[in-house]
């Protein structure tokens, strides 16, 4: 089940669309750095098209994806489209910031492995990827 | 539940604090209110005179849903107009950019072109009231698109009153919402102080922040700190243009934070004006007693509001609300409670808004001048605060002055280390948030949300395509070639910026062209 024996966990962290609330990415970015992930954040302003760029460069196992401005019902299906079209689909899509509960079981759904909302402990985090593990086949 | 001893408490910005403080911790009797440095408030009779200006912020959809929006406030005697621009505006993008996609409309106003100013404002005496506008990066566009459009409604634009935020070196630091590299960014935000102060003398040029600084994680000593050293620095970049300090100084105006802990946030406002005084008269030498006084706006602070336990935020916003008016605030907006989960709802404004009614005409707050004046401890947390803002202004200045410290990544970097370590604090639940971290309850009762029409965004692009064909577009592209040798230039950019409103240059357009003079800043990643 858990491969962090063998590598740490490959996580690509990024800021899509026009948010620059860059906070909540950047405090995750260091705590899961501190926690033995490999982390690598893109900075802000990322397209989908980008950012499906760097997860495939990076050989992600994991994309987490921060949004704050309310544009997740229209950024994150778009980035979810970019990684299945480059054979991606199997990397894990997390998903944090302004979340209204109604969204979620959408997001779901359409195949984001998980939510993080306002207030989740960074250890929650970590224990939730290595439960998961690593994604790559 | 957790329960955690504190035997060594720290305000929330890991400032320790003492068990007493007496009359030896407290320095030097602060003076008396309206008196130089302000240290107890810029009045004499502050809140006996008058309230404080209950200024909420509100914006979405397209400019005619605002205006309807606007025009139901004032009707209600809403006195001043605070405008929300939605995140393509922000960010000087046009509606129709690909970049813009999801955003219009959604968390403000989408503002393409002086037509939707002229609408957001139509049926609005603005002669009368005072209009805010929070934009920064493109706040030289908005300005001119702002006075243009008063022009073509015939008011008299030398009387006009309001304020831009218009404040770049936050964005830089914490908020991140810029086009251009630093300098000439800082260059816009002069030529709006400058053309203000010579053109439009009672309109608030700019609103210097440590609002976002604060929402970025930094400490509340940093917030002060960093702010006023950017106040200091477009004071520095405007007396190059050959205005005398007491010609716009009175017109400078600060925007700080609301944080959760009460006496600390207390000691940062009266820290700030007494810096500020001191700086003004001894630094500057200015003699009008209006330049010495720092004036501020408060908003309570939207990173604490949890989304566990929603009404809870309730209790938050009071208490912060209580600082920032203890604290001798001139304008307040309160947060509402649902914010962590969408826009608010009428409902969630009404009550933001109902509590700063509370606070002003049932707790009894307003009824005597500065009632902390004189706590050992207000008055030893206030020293300690305006000696860091001081140790952080030689930091700044070893560093090489404002830009190059902003170019080295310094303030980023200090914002993030302390966001940090306090969410370090929280995962250790040194630092406790009840319903999150400690206290927390089984039950989730769902509140009411505001949704925002997603047919918006067809609109505004549907509006500004017609609008496109319809202008003149050999005007627009001699305004803009106009606008473009005015940048190449060092002279004001406001008139070229006029005449490319009157022209209905797109927001998008003037900010593209200013680029190809001034060139695009990539976001820093740390």
């Amino acid at each position: 089940m858990t491969e962090s024996a063998t590598y740490p966990l490959r996580i690509v962290l990024a800021k899509v669309g026009l948010d620059g609330h860059d906070r909540g990415i950047k405090v995750v970015a260091r705590g899961l750095r501190d926690a033995g992930f490999h982390v690598i954040y893109s900075g802000l302003w990322q397209t989908p098209e980008a950012v499906a760029r760097t997860v495939a460069d990076e050989d992600a196992d994991y994309l987490g994806l921060s949004l704050l401005s309310g544009a997740h019902m229209t950024l994150v299906p778009r980035i979810l489209d970019e990684l299945r079209s480059r054979g991606l689909g199997h990397v894990g899509v997390l998903v944090g910031g302004i979340i209204p509960e109604d969204d979620i079981p959408q997001l779901l759904e359409m195949g984001v492995v998980q939510v993080f909302g306002p207030g989740t402990p960074l250890p929650d985090i970590a224990a939730f990827l290595r439960q998961q593990g690593s994604r790559t086949q | 539940m957790s329960q955690v001893q504190n035997n060594n408490p720290t305000t929330v910005s890991g400032r320790p604090i003492e068990a007493l403080y007496t009359a030896s911790d407290a320095g030097a009797p602060p003076g008396l209110p309206g008196e130089f440095p302000y240290t107890r408030g810029i009045h004499e009779t502050m809140y006996r005179g008058r309230l404080w200006t209950m200024r909420q912020f509100a914006g979405f959809g397209t400019a005619r849903q605002t205006n309807e929006r606007f025009k139901f406030l004032v009707e209600k005697g809403q006195t001043g107009l605070s405008t929300a621009f939605d995140l393509p505006t922000l960010m000087g993008l046009d509606s129709d950019n690909p970049r813009s996609l999801g955003e219009v409309g959604r968390l403000g106003v989408a503002v393409d072109t002086i037509d939707d100013m002229l609408t957001l404002y139509d049926d609005i005496d603005i002669g009368q009231l005072s209009v805010s506008m929070t934009i920064n990066a493109p706040a030289a566009v908005l300005m001119a698109f702002y006075l243009a459009a008063a022009g073509e409604r015939g008011f008299d634009v030398a009387a006009l009153r309001g304020t831009i935020q218009n404040d770049i070196l936050k964005e830089f630091h914490a908020q991140n919402e810029f086009v251009f590299p630093p300098e000439p960014h800082v260059r816009l935000v002069v030529d709006v102080i400058e053309y203000c102060t010579r053109h439009v003398p009672q309109w608030y040029p700019v609103s210097i922040s440590g609002y976002h600084i604060r929402e970025a994680g930094s400490t509340a000593a940093q917030e002060l700190a960093f702010t006023l050293a950017d106040g200091l620095h477009y004071i520095d970049k405007t007396l190059e243009r050959g205005l005398a300090i007491d010609d716009f100084a009175p017109r400078l105006s600060f925007f700080f934070n609301a944080h959760n802990d009460l006496f600390e946030e207390v000691a940062k406002y009266r820290a700030a004006r007494t810096v500020w005084a001191h700086r003004l008269r001894d630094h500057y030498g200015a003699a009008n007693e209006a330049s010495w006084k720092l004036r501020f706006h408060a908003q309570t602070a939207g990173c604490t509001l949890q989304d566990k336990l929603p009404e809870l935020n309730l209790v938050r916003v009071a208490y912060q609300a209580l600082a920032a008016v203890l604290g001798g605030c001139q304008s307040l907006h309160t947060n509402s409670m649902d914010e962590t989960l969408a826009l608010p709802s009428e409902h969630a404004a009404m009550l933001a808004v109902l509590t700063q009614k509370v606070l002003a005409h049932e707790t009894g707050v307003t009824n005597t001048v500065d009632p902390l004046g004189g706590s050992y401890f207000v008055e030893s947390l206030t020293e300690q605060m305006a000696a860091e803002a001081e140790r952080y202004f030689e930091q700044i200045e070893s560093l090489g002055g404002m830009l190059e410290a902003l170019e080295r990544g310094f303030f980023r970097r200090e914002i993030a280390d302390a966001a940090f370590a306090y969410q370090r604090q929280l995962d250790a639940e040194r630092k406790l948030i009840v319903g999150v971290n400690a206290f927390q309850q089984a039950e989730q009762k769902p509140i009411e949300l505001l949704t925002v029409d997603a047919a918006v965004e067809q609109e505004q692009i549907e509006r500004l395509r017609k609008l496109k064909l319809q202008r003149d577009n050999d005007q627009v592209g001699r305004t803009l070639d106009a606008l473009r040798r005015a940048a190449e230039g060092d002279g004001n950019l406001m008139p070229a910026l006029m005449e490319v409103a009157h022209a209905r240059v797109t927001v998008g357009e003037a900010m593209a062209a200013l680029a190809e003079v001034f060139g695009r800043y990539e976001a820093a990643v740390t």
